[in-house]
């Protein structure tokens, strides 16, 4: 992509899910969808409208629903739970833990209305942990797309790998200016816009942030390089090494905590490989609360001038 | 098919070889182990429809099992082995490193017999759900049994799982309940009293049977009436009267056999009192 970046719509992630899962009815008999008595807000309408014996209402019942997902994998379904990503991961760590996780079973836990961008319903919803929750778990594989047509492209790989995954999307209408005919490639970084002075890896709602801070550092004669890392665990590690090697320094960019999220895998990365400078565009140890998507990601320093600060902290530093 | 006779043997020896492995490592679940050794025994040397060897993970065209008070893998690891899943010889390494026999059942070694792993208490129910209801897209007419501990029934995922199971007419599907009135702190009733596990599971809109969980008859009769109630638009649930550490009488009427390994004298005035009918391993 080149500065100035343009998108061709405004569309929610979570539609993204709900019309990769539709598509994945008619394409994939083996297919099914879990949810817990939220199935407009996952989008989950149309696929339970055209494969009313291929959808499982459970209730507000998501250690059940979790459950019933792996057994379901018994027989040879691909099993899709939708439900918030609060009740899709806090609320069911020890049902991911064994009977996905460890037992191994080719569940697909697709989470919506992450991170602060919920908005008005508050901190008791957004969650902020989920990326470090699912990351710990051994095997499981964390996917954060940015867009609809991402999320889309998501969903429909995911079908296609065999073991967990943790898909998590969001609520918010935001720009969608993914290619619609990009494959998704699990574990495969993207790289939106070469630069030579810092690497911006950013994932989810922040890639498209990153790349307006991107366009507003260009203005200060700083040539940033920005990476949509949709899959933070399995890390494309080459891609993190690769582009450091080259600019000297780093940000990640985040809808989650500061502690446990993208941050730090790249941290890890870059400690142990190649030790350079690296900014964390992230919640800090907080909870959110209740306000509008924009105004929260200002309040707790997710926004586009964060990312801007945050390179010129880390070039300052190389 | 074993009879009742046969059956009685067969539980004599798995009450052997729980002793033995639960001694060998000084650690291990025997009372639990102990009082469901005869539904066990029975459920998979009579009623099963199932295919040991070759061991297929989806289990089309078999009856599936899932253990969901997973402490209880010693009588599940010996039943297992004796029905030809994996080789008795392998129940030496019981709880060992680098052993398919882990504490609690899993399917992360890849132990033939196991779809799923157990331990953490609550969420077996719910996968056997899963399971059945893939029966059912599949067109596949096999049934789906679990076991649970009463003390689990603490957990409240096995509620959320039996309103399901009830309201979207699971009935492919028995649950029996171990209700053998103890858990590791106590009795039940001590602990947190269950109320009556009769009128919980009615309330629910369960069909509910009653065993005697350690008399062979009662258990084979009462799984083969179990079988004739499914299919009829309810899930159906076995209340079984048990007790922990039957079959050694020093282990019998005591929660205290619950998490606990015979020593070496123990071990011997146990074994004194079960036959060893198929050969120890």
């Amino acid at each position: 992509m080149t500065a100035p970046f343009t998108y061709t719509d405004q569309q929610d992630t979570r539609s993204g899910f709900g019309a990769g899962l539709l598509e994945l009815g008619r394409k994939n008999p083996e297919v099914v969808a879990l949810c817990a008595d939220l199935t407009g807000s996952l989008k989950m309408d149309a696929f339970e409208k055209e494969f009313p014996e291929r959808f499982f209402q459970v209730g507000i019942a998501e250690a059940n629903m979790i459950g019933i997902a792996a057994g379901m994998t018994i027989g040879g379904r691909i099993p899709f739970t939708g439900t918030f990503a609060n009740f899709s991961t806090g609320r069911v760590y020890d049902q991911i833990r064994q009977s996905v996780a460890y037992s191994g079973k080719n569940v697909k836990i697709c989470a919506s209305h992450a991170g602060l961008t919920l908005g008005e319903d508050g901190a008791t919803h957004q969650i902020l942990e989920d990326i470090g929750l699912m990351k710990m778990l051994p095997h499981m594989v964390v996917i954060n797309p940015c867009d609809f047509n991402q999320t889309k492209a998501a969903t429909l790989a995911i079908a296609e790998y065999e073991g967990p995954v943790y898909l998590r999307f969001g609520r918010p209408k935001v720009p969608n200016f993914t290619p619609a005919d990009q494959k998704f490639e699990i574990g495969k970084a993207v790289l939106l816009k070469e630069g030579k002075d810092v690497s911006i890896f950013a994932t989810g709602h922040l890639v498209w942030k990153a790349l307006k801070a991107a366009e507003a550092l260009m203005e200060k004669g700083i040539d940033a390089e920005v990476i949509n890392i949709h899959t933070i665990k399995p890390l494309d590690e080459a891609a993190v090494l690769a582009s450091v090697s080259k600019t000297g320094c780093a940000v990640s960019a985040e809808e989650h905590q500061r502690h446990g999220g993208l941050g730090d895998s790249i941290a890890q990365v870059l400690s142990m490989k190649l030790p350079k400078p690296l900014e964390y565009v992230a919640v800090n140890d907080s909870f959110g609360e209740s306000g509008t998507p924009e105004e929260l990601m200002v309040k707790y320093g997710l926004d586009t001038s964060d990312i801007v600060k945050a390179a010129e902290a880390s070039i300052a530093r190389k | 098919m074993a009879s009742i006779h046969q059956l009685q043997r067969i539980a004599t020896q798995v009450r052997r070889d729980i002793l033995r492995q639960v001694h060998a490592v000084n650690s291990g679940h025997p009372g639990g182990s102990l009082g469901c050794t005869d539904f066990l025994t029975a459920l998979y040397f009579h009623t099963l429809k199932h295919t040991p060897v070759p061991f297929e993970m989806d289990g089309n065209g078999q009856d599936l099992f899932f253990l969901s008070n997973g402490h209880i893998s010693p009588v599940f690891y010996s039943v297992l082995s004796r029905s030809g899943y994996f080789p008795v010889d392998e129940l030496k390494t019981f709880r060992k490193l680098n052993s398919r026999l882990q504490g609690h059942p899993t399917t992360h070694e890849k132990l033939p017999g196991v779809r799923m792993a157990s331990g953490s208490l609550g969420q077996g129910l719910s996968v056997a759900i899963g399971a059945a209801l893939s029966k059912k897209l599949n067109n596949d007419n096999t049934l789906v049994y679990t076991l649970h501990g009463d003390g689990e029934l603490q957990e409240g995922q096995i509620w959320e799982a039996a309103m399901y199971a009830a309201a979207k007419k699971v009935d492919n599907l028995i649950a029996t309940v171990d209700a053998n009135g103890q858990q590791i702190d106590g009795s039940t009733d001590h602990v947190l009293n269950l109320g009556s596990l009769e009128a919980k599971w009615q309330a629910f809109g369960w069909d509910v049977l009653h065993m005697d969980g350690n008399n062979m008859e009662s258990v084979v009769s009462t799984l083969e009436t179990a079988k004739s109630h499914t299919g009829k638009g309810k899930p159906v649930v076995i209340l079984m009267k048990t007790e922990m550490g039957s079959g050694v009488d020093f282990m019998m009427g005591s929660h205290k056999w619950h998490g606990v390994a015979p020593n070496d004298e123990q071990l011997a005035k146990g074994l004194a009192q079960l036959e060893e009918t198929l050969g120890d391993y």
